[in-house]
């Protein structure tokens, strides 16, 4: 098959280049390009033939897992218009939402140490709100209003979130085994 | 992963845990937080009329050498002026708590902290 490594990965699928997304159009597309470079597909294939589906293989799962997640998505989006979210370096983040992180932290290891696990599960509720507030904001950042800054800003805020997730059930997890 | 002596000493008896009033005058708060690791630090410093820090304190939510960093920057900065808190290196913090490459991060996230407590206490005074 004819695979271009250098398009990106909605031209990969077939997908408009856009936040939003419909998720079964995306595992469907997916499932068609997977089938076509599934290594069994090259078993008796010379060596180079193999590795070369093996390598489209790969680049078809991670673009997969790329536009799948929301945050992982957004975050592509922006790289492919030439802005980096410097998720490692920048620091700034506006003071509010880092004292509601602050708070999240507490709210997490107070119910923690009353071994009160419904607490835990309605943190995680509150939050998967949260998230999916931001999600939406994020669409119409990025799909709407072109504000890219302002996108990178919630790729930002959204990763925060999704650490705080995994604290949660962490700690949900430790109390339950 | 170890964590080096000096890390493990700050984080076993960290140094200045606590908060100062925000709303104070001569107190200037600096909130940083790392998306990567979802660490978030608050550092406070107070400040005399001389323009030197008499005193810092810190809250940090994060891993050991977070905490390292932000403890060791309060001890620091004490007795500092606001320039020479300014000053402070990312690198040095690193350098003395023995961090490794993967945790570099921690000592920008103190150094920035630091950074935004200055440029706090000196809004407020409209320098």
């Amino acid at each position: 098959m004819n695979f271009d490594f250098k398009q990106d990965h909605f031209s990969l699928f077939g997908l408009p280049r856009r936040f939003a997304l419909d998720a079964g159009q995306l595992d469907s597309a997916w499932r068609t390009v997977a089938a076509q470079v599934h290594p069994d597909r090259y078993a008796s294939a010379g060596d180079a033939e193999k590795r070369a589906a093996l390598m489209m293989a790969t680049h078809a799962n991670e673009a997969y897992r790329t536009l799948k997640s929301p945050l992982a998505r957004a975050r592509y989006l922006l790289l492919l218009t030439g802005v980096d979210t410097r998720e490692d370096t920048n620091t700034s983040m506006p003071a509010d939402f880092l004292m509601a992180q602050m708070e999240w932290r507490e709210a997490i290891g107070e119910a923690k140490d009353d071994h009160d696990v419904e607490a835990l599960e309605k943190l995680a509720r509150e939050l998967h709100r949260d998230a999916a507030a931001l999600q939406q904001q994020l669409g119409v950042a990025l799909d709407d209003a072109g504000d890219l800054d302002g996108a990178a800003v919630l790729v930002r805020k959204l990763r925060f979130l999704e650490k705080l997730e995994q604290e949660i059930g962490d700690a949900i997890e430790s109390l339950l085994f | 992963m170890a964590y080096s002596e000096q890390v493990l000493d700050h984080y076993e008896n960290p140094r200045n845990v606590g908060s100062f009033d925000k709303g104070d005058d001569s107190v200037g708060t600096g909130m940083v937080g790392a998306p990567a690791c979802g660490d978030v630090m608050k550092l406070q410093i107070k400040v005399n009329e001389n323009g030197v820090i008499e005193d810092a304190k810190f809250k940090t939510y994060g891993c050991g050498s977070a905490i390292a960093s932000s403890s060791l920057v309060t001890e620091w900065v004490k007795g500092k002026t606001l320039d020479e808190a300014m000053s402070i290196k990312n690198t040095e913090i690193a350098e003395e708590l023995a961090l490794p490459p993967v945790k570099i991060h921690c000592s920008i996230l103190a150094e920035d902290a630091i950074k935004a407590a200055v440029s706090d206490y000196k809004q407020k005074h409209g320098k």
